[in-house]
């Protein structure tokens, strides 16, 4: 049983929030999906900054 | 999974020589060029006072247009990329945000300088323009440093003098409008920071104040109302710059007189003028394509023009490394990183600003390079609705390039 809260993270240029509960279904990213089972290659579907350029906000 | 060919990240694996490393150690020196830069009007307004030559006002002006884009042109061009671990050395050393807080300090005080010498000593009215544009090149500047430190959103300092060094213009919501604007419609016709292919500087200038401010204000409108407060308040970030230009600009009309309105009207807008040089410059009709779903594509390496020259990227923070600055919108001045295959400028930013303020000449130089990027493929360029048909009869011819 899956016991880890999902969290939140927000793209530090453009603000847009990455919830792992919803994913990115239209990016291929399941609903579910853990940031850090995002390739490291993933950008920002906003503003194409790096994945790197997230940071955790719940 | 949507993967995204990242050019970025393979230029960083190639090897790095000891020399390069050691030269990209050494411009840690260099960078203090974005201190003495705002300081150079200052100098020589002194200068001017203690000759009585008042064309001296003119210095940063002809530096700005003059004197960097020879020494560019001399200094050649820098390839040098720094290794992964040199990276992680200089991203983690706080020296290079000192810096840009220094920056800060020295922009203020050249305009104010500047604001002193042309209000209390006799000079001509000729001499006085000059002042106010070689104040305005330092404020285009400082709009360079606002735009570094403005990226660094978690860095409560960097942010504190983000704001603080574009209030020196009145610019404040640059940082708002650019990061979230800007870096999300980058090369689509719906960006007022990117121009158009056929688009000359004067007409994008007044799509791009306008539609910049707009949408800064729009920007920050929602934000605030996401956290349930009203845009008209002290949290608006785009207010809080601004009461700091207000109170500097009207401290100095009080102190120094009626001549500070035409002043800092004309060192002001002329700063304004340097940003738009910029936007106009660095994606100058390129285009992200729409996928299938209606969707602009990722913003990639090539949909941003660089430039290499050493001397103009030491001093303007290498923002002309713009590909990787896009791709890593946080990523500090001192570690952007230049890769192959990417559109190029042919000059640096200081000799691509005066061309662009000719627009024939702009023309000519760029046209051609925007119709080979797109491979004669004119659907795939990002034109100036009015002149799209001119631009097709003259430029569309995909089979030729292919």
């Amino acid at each position: 049983m899956n016991v880890v809260p999902y969290k939140k993270y927000c793209c530090v240029t453009c603000d847009l929030i990455y919830d792992e509960e919803i994913g990115f279904p239209e990016e291929g990213i399941a609903p579910g999906t853990r940031f850090e089972d995002i390739p490291d290659d993933w950008t920002c579907p906003e503003c194409s900054a790096s994945k790197s350029d997230f940071f955790l906000v719940e | 999974m949507t993967k995204n060919p990242n050019v970025v990240e393979v230029a960083a694996s190639a090897p790095v020589s000891d020399q390069d490393s050691a030269w990209i150690k050494s411009k840690r020196y260099w960078y203090l060029t974005s201190i003495a830069l705002p300081a150079i009007p200052l100098v020589s307004a002194f200068f001017a006072v203690q000759t009585g030559y008042g064309l001296l006002l003119w210095f940063m002006v002809a530096v700005m247009y003059a004197i960097l884009p020879f020494i560019d042109y001399l200094a050649g061009i820098d390839r040098a990329n720094p290794s992964d671990e040199l990276v992680e050395e200089l991203q983690s050393s706080r020296y290079y945000v000192y810096v840009m807080y220094g920056a800060t300090a020295m922009h203020w005080a050249s305009l104010v300088g500047m604001a002193y010498v042309v209000s209390q000593f006799d000079f001509s009215w000729f001499s006085i323009l000059g002042g106010a544009l070689s104040a305005g090149i330092a404020n285009g500047v400082a709009l360079v440093a606002g735009h570094e430190m403005g990226h660094k959103v978690n860095d409560k300092g960097q942010v504190l003098c983000a704001k603080l060094v574009l209030a020196c213009s009145g610019y404040g919501h640059f940082f708002i409008e650019h990061n979230k604007g800007h870096h999300k419609d980058v090369a689509t016709p719906e960006d007022p920071a990117s121009s158009k292919f056929g688009e000359t500087i004067y007409k994008f200038v007044r799509r791009e104040i306008p539609g910049a401010f707009r949408r800064a204000w729009e920007l920050e409108t929602a934000r605030l109302h996401r956290l349930g407060k009203s845009e008209w308040s002290l949290s608006n970030e785009i207010i809080q710059p601004a009461l700091v230009t207000v109170a500097a600009y009207t401290l100095m009309l009080a102190y120094f007189g009626p001549i500070m309105i035409p002043f800092l009207m004309i060192a002001a807008a002329f700063g304004w003028w340097q940003l738009t040089c910029a936007n106009y410059v660095e994606h100058y009709g390129l285009l992200r394509l729409k996928d299938k779903n209606g969707r602009y594509e990722r913003c990639q390496p090539k949909h941003s023009w660089n430039s290499n020259h050493k001397a103009s990227n030491l001093v303007l923070l290498h923002l002309q490394r713009h590909s990787d600055h896009h791709a890593h919108p946080t990523r500090p001045y001192q570690v952007l990183r230049d890769f192959p295959e990417v559109p190029a400028l042919p000059s640096g930013y200081p000799w691509m600003f005066f061309v662009s303020m000719f627009p024939s000449a702009w023309f000519s130089l760029m046209n051609p390079k925007v119709v080979s990027w797109a491979e004669g493929d004119m659907n795939k360029v990002n034109i100036d609705p009015d002149m799209r048909d001119e631009v097709f009869k003259r430029y569309h011819n995909p089979k030729a390039a292919a």
